[in-house]
């Protein structure tokens, strides 16, 4: 399954808010860790991450910090703040809002279970 | 690994090329890379493979360094232009293009300065409508540069048309108050009319608007610089053929004056477009000499008059001076903002800043006391409603530019807020300026 570019990119800002809520993290992480959690399926341009990011940054969602943990590299790594929570709480409204009308249309229309068969 | 070294190397050489992307940036996305690297080394393949592999996945570094160019406008605000992306840079027909813009409003104004006659005579026109023969030039450079579409070229134009027919039809009586505050302003609103073209007609980003804020800072440096150049040479120009001719130094000035400054307009233009890695280290060397500067003289001027007392020292220009004082406190504060990286903690230069916009703060508002009371005695001029709308609206500005500021000290928002406050803010400057134009004339009787 090819997920569409529009949809990923649409998705990207509360995936990687959603997963700084969860705790600290740097680049690389965040992305085996976005890997996982769609099964593979959602696929990044692994250096896309860094300026959306920055972006972050620059909103105010997430701080930074440059670390060098015991034993690994150099690593700059995220911590989301409050105003972050705040517009991932947002996004989180957005999102359920979308998937419960889709949700509720497919039911009616008999194409769930279909839907579910193959994934 | 010495192999994988030499070419992480190579590609990080690479990476840094983009002007969007700083040295910070490629250290992180090194760290990815070595990062994925020893992962898919530990998977078992070979160091070549996994470095192709690796940098694969990173992605194109065309479409990265965009991406980076897209939030990091700010880096390369020069060479912004988004609409350029597939098409490569041809720097040669640049300035030629500049130069053809250039030459176009030197000779506007001077087709404008024969018809009227100047300087042997001084016709009210000709200063209403300077420029009117100057900035649509500008705006058309960048409605090219951009590469508008025919529908914003429309849109581009539509100000500068209804401004002319505005300006040229409003039956001004003699001596009159307004024509002359109509001249004073029309620059203003053309200026931000300008705007349109030079963001490529996006004018609801808030980036962009920032973009034209910075713009706007570096033009006016250029322009003072070339302004100097030009006096100077201006000078030695008129000593040269003083001895020759009676007043053949004259003509040469009469000549080369007006063409000179209205083609400087789009050649400063296309200097802060294309060479602006000067002056892009000079505005944070100026904001930081000038930040303190100002901060001292504002405050110890407050201090002054809240001991002295204000209604003593008022004439009727002092609201004037004051309305100078802000917009260029109101300059040093966009300024400052526009060189400044976003996601900086609070610094001293904050708290300086601060300083100075609430000590001008503080000053102004003794000021519009009393010069509120003094309207409330003598009735309303133009000149009078015209300062006081521009003070109000200033003041509304840098109050809640000093209440953010306060905050963002405080640590309680992002920087990125202070920027959101000017950036939304830009219009209504916009607004009360073509009041003045539009509705002020008619208001006092075009008196």
């Amino acid at each position: 399954m090819n997920i569409n570019k529009d949809l990923v990119a649409a998705s990207a800002t509360p995936l990687v808010l959603a997963i700084l809520a969860q705790g600290e993290s740097y680049g690389y992480a965040i992305l085996k860790r976005v890997r996982e959690l769609s099964g593979g399926e959602l696929e990044w341009t692994d250096g896309m991450l860094y300026p959306l990011l920055h972006r972050l940054l620059r909103l105010g969602y997430v701080t930074t910090e440059w670390r060098t943990p015991p034993e690994g590299r150099r690593r700059r790594y995220y911590v989301i703040t409050d105003d972050g929570r705040a517009a991932l709480a947002e996004q989180q409204r957005q999102w359920v809002t979308v998937t419960r009308a889709l949700g509720d249309v497919w039911r009616g229309s008999g194409w769930l279970p279909t839907a579910l068969g193959e994934a | 690994m010495d192999g994988v070294e030499a070419q992480i190397a190579e590609w990080r050489a690479y990476v840094a090329k983009a002007p969007a992307v700083n040295g910070r940036d490629v250290d992180e996305l090194d760290a990815h890379l070595r990062d994925q690297i020893a992962e898919l080394d530990a998977a078992g393949l070979t160091a070549d493979e996994a470095f192709l592999v690796a940098v694969k996945r990173m992605g194109d570094l065309d479409s990265l360094s965009r991406e980076f160019a897209r939030e990091h406008s700010g880096r390369l605000w020069k060479q912004l232009v988004l609409s350029d992306e597939d098409e490569p840079a041809r720097p040669s027909s640049r300035w030629f293009e500049a130069l053809v813009f250039a030459l176009a409003a030197a000779a506007a104004i001077q087709v404008a300065r024969l018809a009227a006659h100047f300087p042997a005579e001084e016709p009210e026109w000709l200063l209403r409508n300077i420029s009117l023969f100057v900035l649509p030039f500008l705006a058309g450079y960048f409605a090219r540069r951009r590469q508008l579409d025919t529908r914003r070229w429309v849109l581009a134009a539509t100000p500068f048309v209804l401004v002319a027919l505005v300006v040229n039809l409003y039956p001004y009586r003699a001596d009159s108050a307004t024509e002359l505050l109509v001249a004073l302003y029309l620059p203003v609103v053309l200026w931000f009319a300008v705007a349109y073209p030079y963001m490529g007609g996006m004018t609801r980003s808030h980036e962009r608007r920032m973009d034209f804020v910075r713009f706007t800072g570096e033009w006016v440096i250029y322009y003072a610089l070339i302004a100097l150049g030009g006096g100077v040479l201006l000078g030695l120009t008129a000593l040269i053929f003083e001895p020759i001719g009676t007043d053949l130094d004259e003509r040469v000035i009469e000549w080369i004056l007006p063409s000179g400054a209205a083609g400087a307009v789009i050649v400063a233009a296309w200097l802060v477009e294309s060479k602006q890695h000067v002056v892009e280290n000079m505005a944070p060397v100026l904001t930081m000499l000038f930040t303190p500067l100002f901060a001292v003289m504002l405050s110890v001027a407050a201090a002054t008059y809240a001991v002295s007392g204000v209604a003593g020292a008022f004439d009727r220009e002092l609201l004037g001076v004051f309305d100078a004082l802000l917009v260029v406190v109101l300059g040093l504060v966009l300024y400052a903002m526009s060189a400044r990286a976003p996601f900086l903690p609070a610094g001293l230069m904050d708290r300086v800043q601060l300083l100075a916009v609430a000590s001008a703060l503080i000053l102004d508002v003794m000021v519009l006391g009393a010069m509120v009371a003094r309207i409330g005695d003598l009735g309303l001029t133009p000149n009078r409603a015209a300062a006081l709308g521009l003070n109000l609206v200033l003041l509304v500005n840098l109050a809640a530019a000093a209440w953010l500021s306060m905050r963002f000290l405080t640590g309680r928002i992002a920087f990125h807020r202070l920027e959101r406050w000017q950036t939304s803010y830009l219009p209504i400057f916009a607004l009360w300026a073509a009041t003045v134009v539009a509705v002020l004339p008619p208001l006092f009787a075009f008196g």
